[in-house]
């Protein structure tokens, strides 16, 4: 007996609940902005500049005592959080410390780590120090414009290929789902206060990167169907195609998540966040993808006859494998 | 029916193959990486003893024995971003200048009068003349000691500007100059990092320029980013300039083109010296670490380039009883007093050194001087212990991510689940062995790339046999719905692993150190996943089909 995900054949009508379903999106969204904006991101030092110190040592981490021994610094802003994983052995007490950039100083100098060390291994003398990262403010400027720019770049790339591959308002609703990915999952980083950094970034571009795959899958069926049923009604060409890969669309998210999860309860306490950020992804991506993109397609409609070749919109290169 | 060339079976027989013989070494990585040192050993030195054969015997020579570079983040090690301060050398570009200028003015005394150099903003040379009525030869004079700037871009422009004030002449660097000048120095720059980090020896060091006035600077396995900058940071700029006089005044006035320096090792003593030095570094060919044959005490020997040994010659045959001072990096090392003119071109520093100190001081001083000044915007240390941790988690994490999904496989496509595992398999093999070959380094996002394409590159496979099973239904017989499901699912396939390749481009183009890592695993990832799904399931597919000649198959 296989492994079903879903039944062999199902004939559900994913816009039976369409208002719902999309509402649900759109609230979502309209809530991520507002969290976002109103809490803020618990921005990492890749784009505030600063620096963050590991620290281990075999007595349990006290909060309160490590800001007692780095008071006398006057550091400024210093926060301090104590990690958890379940790979740590029983001696492993780790934290972060993460100190504000200095004023004036491109990077946090050596004196000023090298004193917050002192200070610590006065209260702890065996605590180790794993890594220590600066960032200049002047780097952190240029690394934020850089990500918007890699956000921006790709979400462009994809307009364009599938608007060459299809037709324009498959690409509109593609983006579309991606941008309502993206902001779900800087909403829930907002609303959790996840560190959000560099590798954040890449895992939100690895979230686009995964949700046009399963958008494109459908897409490529929708295409494939409207040519078979040119009289059927969009929505009803849109069900089958979306019911047709369905049992795909559960495979594939379901090994990649199952390969996530190994990652994000074994894989260490460093990339935690950047895996949790993609584990989330894959989830509204697959979400996105069969309520949201083709939504958007089915409000802008779409030309129904595939068989003439459109002199417009590039349609030479949409056809070569069909 | 379904029928695969013979050349094709070969050749994806033989990719399978080198990419797992490109793999294999990653599998026995320390004994690699010391099969591998031992070679380098004894390439560099020429000498080969049983120790080190015995190391190069862990490693059969004739196997392949490139490995997977361990990034910063997996190894420990320290990053740092530097800038160069790129201005500075436009300072030292206009002292070079001003012998030149000065004695073409001379020989234009009777229009121009006497002349004097005046304090000036960095990079900028101001030369006053008594004379303003012959501004307009001066200037002349000045522009004739311009040449065309030498660069891909700006060919025929002068390097220098020259205008005229009243009785000031004002020369500075021309734009093109400058631009040209800014190149010249970023490469002076990474080449002279290089040849400290190499100096140090350690493996496998990441020197990269990086836009304009940038260099990043990836040591790993050194214990900290503070060491790294103690090694690289140093601008090691030797000077021997004319002592005017000593003074415990730091505060002293001095007169124009004269500076005031504190003496390295006696606390609270200065000296005003002539700004001008008489030789620099650039004029050294060797340096090396050495004890002073009087005292005893640790020493450095130098000795000059021809030019420079004439110039240190003749100024000492010409000023024997006065003091000079050694200068290094703004602090005056020692300022002896010359008993005789030094014509040998050699000579010896003495000072408050210690062994360690006159060792790196040496280095420093072989390897040449900084042209500019570095400034760090960015330094990170990793300790090898996390480094070790993390791969020891990330190992973890992808044995139970490949074994979950490979369960995940079977229990839902049976037969054909066991093909997709094993070509799932050799995916990773190949991600390895491309990784190898092309010598990227693997981060730890790179691990999660791995484990995100182990999840991901199923979905291939997942698209071919669930269309399989489609074309089943129509009934059409076993061998035709193989072939129209690899057919159909084509397109889908393309498509969907296009669009995410779209996105590792864009990461590898715009990200550095660890997303770069990840886009490296998650690229590679994407075409081994199309191409181990496309060609070598169907190849196991086509191959078990031939054999076994199945009336109906399940999917």
């Amino acid at each position: 007996m296989r492994l079903r995900l879903v039944p062999q054949e199902t004939n559900i009508d994913f816009f039976r609940h369409a208002r719902l379903t999309f509402g649900a999106s759109v609230v979502a969204m309209v809530l991520s902005v507002v969290v976002w904006l109103s809490m803020g991101l618990n921005f990492g030092i890749d784009f505030l500049g600063g620096t963050t110190i590991r620290t281990e040592s075999a007595a349990p981490v006290d909060v309160a005592a490590y800001r007692d021994a780095l008071a006398a610094l006057d550091l400024g802003d210093v926060s301090i959080t104590e990690v958890f994983d379940p790979t740590f052995g029983p001696e492993q007490n780790v934290a972060m410390i993460r100190i504000q950039a200095q004023a004036g100083q491109e990077s946090v100098s050596p004196e000023t780590v090298f004193a917050v060390q002192d200070a610590l291994r006065g209260v702890y003398p065996g605590m180790t120090f794993p890594s220590v990262e600066s960032v200049g403010p002047k780097v952190s400027g240029e690394l934020i414009q850089t990500a918007l720019i890699a956000v921006l770049a790709s979400l462009g790339a994809i307009l364009v290929y599938i608007w060459l591959r299809f037709e324009w308002q498959f690409s509109v609703g593609a983006v579309a789902a991606l941008i309502h990915d993206i902001v779900l999952t800087v909403g829930l980083f907002a609303l959790l206060q996840i560190r959000f950094d560099l590798a954040t970034i890449a895992a939100l571009l690895t979230i686009v990167g995964y949700s046009i795959n399963d958008t494109v899958v459908i897409f490529d069926r929708l295409r494939e169907n409207l040519i078979k049923y040119k009289t059927r009604p969009l929505q009803d060409v849109m069900n089958l195609s979306a019911n047709e890969t369905l049992s795909r669309t559960l495979m594939t998210s379901g090994t990649t998540l199952l390969a996530l999860l190994a990652l994000l309860v074994l894989g260490g306490d460093v990339i935690r966040g950047f895996v949790f950020a993609i584990f989330w992804g894959v989830i509204v991506g697959t979400y996105s993808s069969i309520f949201v993109a083709k939504n958007i397609v089915l409000m802008i409609g779409v030309k129904r006859d595939w068989s003439k070749p459109d002199a417009k919109a590039g349609t030479q290169f949409s056809n070569i494998d069909a | 029916m379904l029928q695969i060339p013979l050349w094709n079976r070969l050749t994806i027989i033989a990719v399978v193959l080198a990419g797992i013989a490109f793999a294999m070494p990653n599998l026995f990585y320390d004994r690699v990486e010391r099969h591998n040192d031992a070679i380098a050993t004894i390439e560099r030195t020429g000498a080969i003893t049983d120790a080190l054969r015995a190391e190069r015997a862990l490693w059969p020579d004739v196997l392949p024995s490139t490995l997977v570079n361990l990034g910063l983040d997996l190894r420990g090690g320290a990053h740092l971003l530097a800038e160069v301060q790129v201005g500075d050398v436009y300072e030292a570009r206009m002292d070079a200048l001003w012998p030149e200028l000065r004695d073409a003015l001379r020989d234009l005394r009777d229009t121009v009068g006497t002349i004097r150099r005046q304090d000036a903003p960095p990079g900028e040379l101001h030369v006053r003349i008594s004379e303003p009525a012959g501004m307009a030869a001066a200037v002349e004079a000045a522009r004739r000691l311009a040449t065309p700037v030498i660069s891909l871009t700006g060919v025929g422009a002068p390097t220098l500007d020259v205008r005229g004030d009243n009785d000031l002449l004002i020369v500075t660097l021309s734009e093109a100059e400058r631009q040209a000048t800014d190149d010249r120095t970023m490469q002076q720059s990474v080449e002279i990092v290089r040849r400290r980090v190499d100096e140090a020896g350690t493996r496998e060091p990441t020197i990269q320029r990086q836009g304009a006035d940038r260099i990043l600077i990836q040591v790993p396995g050194i214990g900290s980013a503070q060491e790294l900058k103690d090694l690289i940071g140093t601008t090691a700029r030797l000077t021997f300039h004319p002592v005017v006089s000593r003074t415990r005044d730091g505060e002293a006035a001095v007169d124009a083109r004269q500076i005031l320096l504190p003496s390295m090792d006696e606390d609270g003593v200065f000296y005003v010296l002539e700004q001008t030095p008489v030789v620099t570094g650039d004029d050294l060919v060797d340096s090396q670490p050495a004890f002073d044959q009087q005292t005893g005490q640790p020493a450095v020997t130098f000795r000059f380039n021809p030019a420079g040994a004439r110039a240190f010659g003749d100024y000492t045959a010409a000023n024997v009883g006065a003091p000079f001072a050694i200068v290094l990096d703004s602090e005056v090392i020692s300022a002896p007093t010359i008993r005789q003119a030094i014509t040998g071109g050699s000579g010896q520093i003495t000072g408050n050194f210690t062994v360690e100190s006159s060792t790196e001081l040496a280095v420093l001083l072989r390897a040449g001087a900084l042209p500019a000044e570095m400034v760090f915007l960015e330094e990170r240390t990793i300790g090898p212990e996390l480094g070790a941790d993390s791969i020891a988690a990330g190992e973890i994490a992808a044995l139970v991510a490949f074994g979950a999904v490979l369960v995940f496989m079977v229990l839902s496509y049976g037969l054909f689940g066991v093909f997709a595992s094993l070509a799932l398999i050799l995916n990773v093999g190949l991600i390895f062995g491309v990784l190898s070959v092309i010598g990227a380094t693997l981060t730890l996002p790179g691990i999660a790339g791995i484990v995100l394409t182990i999840g991901m590159a199923v979905d291939a496979n997942v698209l071919v046999f669930e269309r399989i099973r489609e074309e089943l239904k129509t009934a059409k017989g076993p061998a035709r719905a193989i072939e129209q499901g690899y057919a159909r699912a084509l397109s889908a396939i393309v498509d969907a692993n296009f669009t995410t390749f779209i996105i590792a481009i864009i990461l590898f183009a715009l990200g550095s150190g660890p997303v770069r890592g990840f886009s490296i695993t998650l690229g590679i990832g994407i075409v081994t996943s199309v191409f181990t799904a496309i060609y070598v399931t169907r190849l196991l597919i086509v191959t078990w089909f031939d054999r076994a000649r199945p009336k109906t198959i399940e999917v």
